[in-house]
């Protein structure tokens, strides 16, 4: 069946949705696959793929199901020759005219409807699924399978395809992607009216209007605008490499993000010491006081990392055996002097919430509100950090 | 249903897949989505589409303070009130202050219009979500006279971007999407031939040789477009550059690469070239 191809896309990766199913029906009704499956091929790209980055899928696909080498679509050479070369040149624009565009809906009822009844072959003609012709249905090779509702077609029904579907769809472990984690941080911001007078204010306005008995004398007054400060540290210990690309799609995110106020970021190693490093490839940076220094109790800071490590890089001066210097002071007690400089912080863990109670992290919980790094646990973190949820204080077992 | 036909013009061509993809979007009245590589283009296509439809071009280039309100209308608040202060005009009526956008003059006109929504992705991220809804119904409300304009026609959309992540999956499935791939060297032999009809064809081949050298140069960061390439070529003609001296040497080669540190990339390979 035609409507196999669609699952077929489908069960190939790409997310193709009904409506645009539906569109590319329509436009094989207006017949601009002209008959070709090259014109084809095409048309139903431009229509279904919306990615670049899924063109390859496509391709593949689109090979895998007209040349038959999948083995759960065979299609034979006799079919595909018939597809190559339609008996019958297309019809007219004047043709085309004659025919009345009926609704989506009616269209849809009507392709099942004829699927079902159709039993062979068919070339031109304004009813039968088949090529040439100006039936609705299945112009220009774009209905392979047309032919074999009533033949001996194998291969997986529709309805088990689409079960594979929803089972996939209805996985809770999607992945989150940079436009999702862009919508979560857009939440992030505090809306304040600060600076020059650009805006005009029709309250304040109509105001003293009244009150200057209708001499009217505008008012201005400064934008609305986030004030959201907002720090980002990430950790890029060896320990992270698995959780990598989602670490960037959040960087990507927050980087890109254009309604803070100010934005920084750094990187750190295991956990954060007395330098932080805004280049990783070079480890440059700068110490850590000069960071505390800039930012105060108006910063939100994010910190994502998965708190994993040996006790004594958390707990002990000279812990952090990376480094060629010696830290003086404890990891933990960096932390919690970060937290103290910036309360509303909260840390990210890529790991699940399972194995929190790990050492390590469940010391860096005490410091920090620990969120899972999901679309879920970004949404709750962000509540933190707006204050429409309560914010553990500092438990102040450590040094400062 | 008729519709003229787009096949590109004289000063643009297109492939065949990309004039397929125009016609398809004009035809089904859905947005056509153009995304591609700076410099191939996409802006242009615009352009093109408007001059061989017969139709007018009405241009909105989005910025990243850009919102969807805009492109209908926005209401002169300002003026009006400053008007019945002063009173030298009638302000009784609304509608003199409402300023139309790009969009809404799209939608109200009396012929059907190509309007190009330049460069999409620039926007917030809910820009083109909010666009949406217009786009669709092909009518929009003026909520300050409370006026609803139904398009007579709907407009023909284009829509440039140049990021392929942040776009709602709601938008791009409304959308007929085209993406310009680079163009191969028999393309851009013909491209450049429509911009400089006289040109050498041992200095076009060399030249070409040059620029695809030095896009496949893998340490370039930015590498040469096509109307940077159209640039060098008038550069080379106007400096009297021989065919055998692109091939000696790489001259002008500010006018294809902007950055510093792709130009001494590109000097040093080519030292290393010639070593070879």
């Amino acid at each position: 069946m035609f409507t196999d191809f669609f699952y077929f896309l489908r069960a190939r990766g790409l997310t193709v949705s009904l409506t645009e199913w539906l569109t590319l029906v329509e436009a094989l009704v207006q017949g601009h696959a002209r008959s070709d499956l090259a014109a084809f091929y095409s048309l139903a790209r431009s229509l279904l793929v919306k990615r670049e980055a899924d063109f390859d899928l496509y391709d593949r696909a689109f090979a895998a199901f007209f040349d038959g080498v999948d083995e759960h679509f065979e299609l034979d050479a006799e079919l595909l020759a018939w597809l190559a070369d339609p008996v019958l040149p297309p019809p007219s624009a004047a043709d085309l005219d004659g025919l009345a565009a009926p609704d989506l809906e009616e269209l849809r009822r009507l392709f099942e409807e004829r699927l079902r009844e159709q039993k062979e072959r068919h070339d031109g003609g304004e009813k039968w699924i088949g090529t040439g012709g100006a039936s609705p249905f299945g112009r220009g090779g774009a209905h392979p399978a047309g032919v074999r509702v009533g033949g001996a077609g194998g291969g997986r029904s529709a309805v088990q395809i689409a079960g594979a579907r929803r089972f996939r769809n209805l996985r809770a472990d999607r992945v989150l992607d940079t436009r999702q984690i862009g919508l979560a941080l857009r939440r992030l911001r505090r809306l304040e009216r600060r600076g020059a007078p650009e805006v005009l204010d029709l309250e304040a306005t109509i105001d003293t209007a009244a009150r200057n008995a209708g001499e009217i004398d505008l008012v201005f007054a400064p934008e609305r605008r986030n004030h959201v400060k907002l720090l980002l540290l990430i950790d890029v210990g060896g320990s992270m490499d698995p959780h990598a690309r989602l670490c960037e799609r959040l960087f990507s995110a927050a980087d890109k993000a254009r309604h803070f106020k100010r934005f920084e970021y750094r990187f750190f190693h295991n956990c954060v010491y007395e330098r932080l490093y805004t280049d990783i490839a070079q480890w440059r940076g700068a110490p850590t006081t000069e960071l505390l220094r800039e930012i105060d109790s108006t910063w939100s800071a994010i910190l994502v990392g998965d708190a994993w490590m040996s006790p004594y890089e958390l707990t002990s001066p000279g812990g952090a055996i990376d480094y060629a210097h010696r830290n003086e002071e404890s990891g933990l007690a960096w932390l919690s002097r970060l937290r103290q400089r910036c309360p509303q912080s909260v840390w990210l863990n890529p790991e699940p919430a399972r194995i929190w109670h790990a050492t390590t992290i469940d010391l860096v919980r005490r410091v920090f509100p620990m969120f899972p790094l999901t679309l879920d646990g970004l949404g709750e973190a962000v509540d933190v950090l707006r204050g429409s949820r309560p914010n553990r204080p500092l438990r102040t077992a450590f040094p400062a | 249903m008729s519709f003229s036909r787009f096949e590109g013009t004289d000063r643009y061509l297109v492939s065949a897949e990309l004039r397929d993809a125009v016609n398809v979007a004009v035809a089904l009245e859905r947005p056509l989505l153009i995304r591609g590589e700076p410099g191939t283009g996409k802006t242009v296509l615009a352009e093109a589409i408007a001059e061989s439809l017969v139709l007018d071009l009405l241009c909105w280039n989005i910025r990243s303070t850009s919102k969807a309100q805009e492109g209908l209308y926005l209401y002169d608040t300002v003026q009006r009130l400053n008007d019945a202060r002063f009173g030298d005009r009638d302000i009784r009526d609304v509608r003199p202050y409402i300023k139309y956008g790009p969009l809404g003059r799209a939608l109200l006109a009396e012929q059907r219009v190509v309007l190009l929504i330049d460069e999409v992705d620039k926007a917030d991220i809910e820009f083109p979500n909010d666009l949406l809804h217009e786009l669709d119904r092909t009518s929009f409300t003026v909520h300050e006279t409370g006026e609803t304009h139904v398009a007579r026609q709907r407009p023909v959309v284009v829509i440039t971007s140049n990021n392929e992540k942040e776009l709602p999956d709601a938008f791009l499935r409304r959308c007929v999407f085209h993406y310009i791939a680079f163009p191969e060297r028999d393309l851009m032999a013909e491209i450049v031939r429509v911009h400089h009809p006289d040109v050498e064809g041992e200095l076009l081949r060399q030249v070409l040789r040059r620029f695809y050298w030095l896009r496949d140069l893998d340490a370039v960061r930015k590498r040469p477009s096509t109307s940077e390439l159209i640039d060098w070529i008038a550069a080379l003609r106007r400096g009297g550059v021989t065919a055998a001296r692109i091939e000696q040497e790489l001259p002008f080669l500010g006018v294809l690469l902007k950055r510093e540190s792709d130009v001494g990339v590109a000097r040093r390979a080519h030292r290393q070239q010639a070593v070879n």
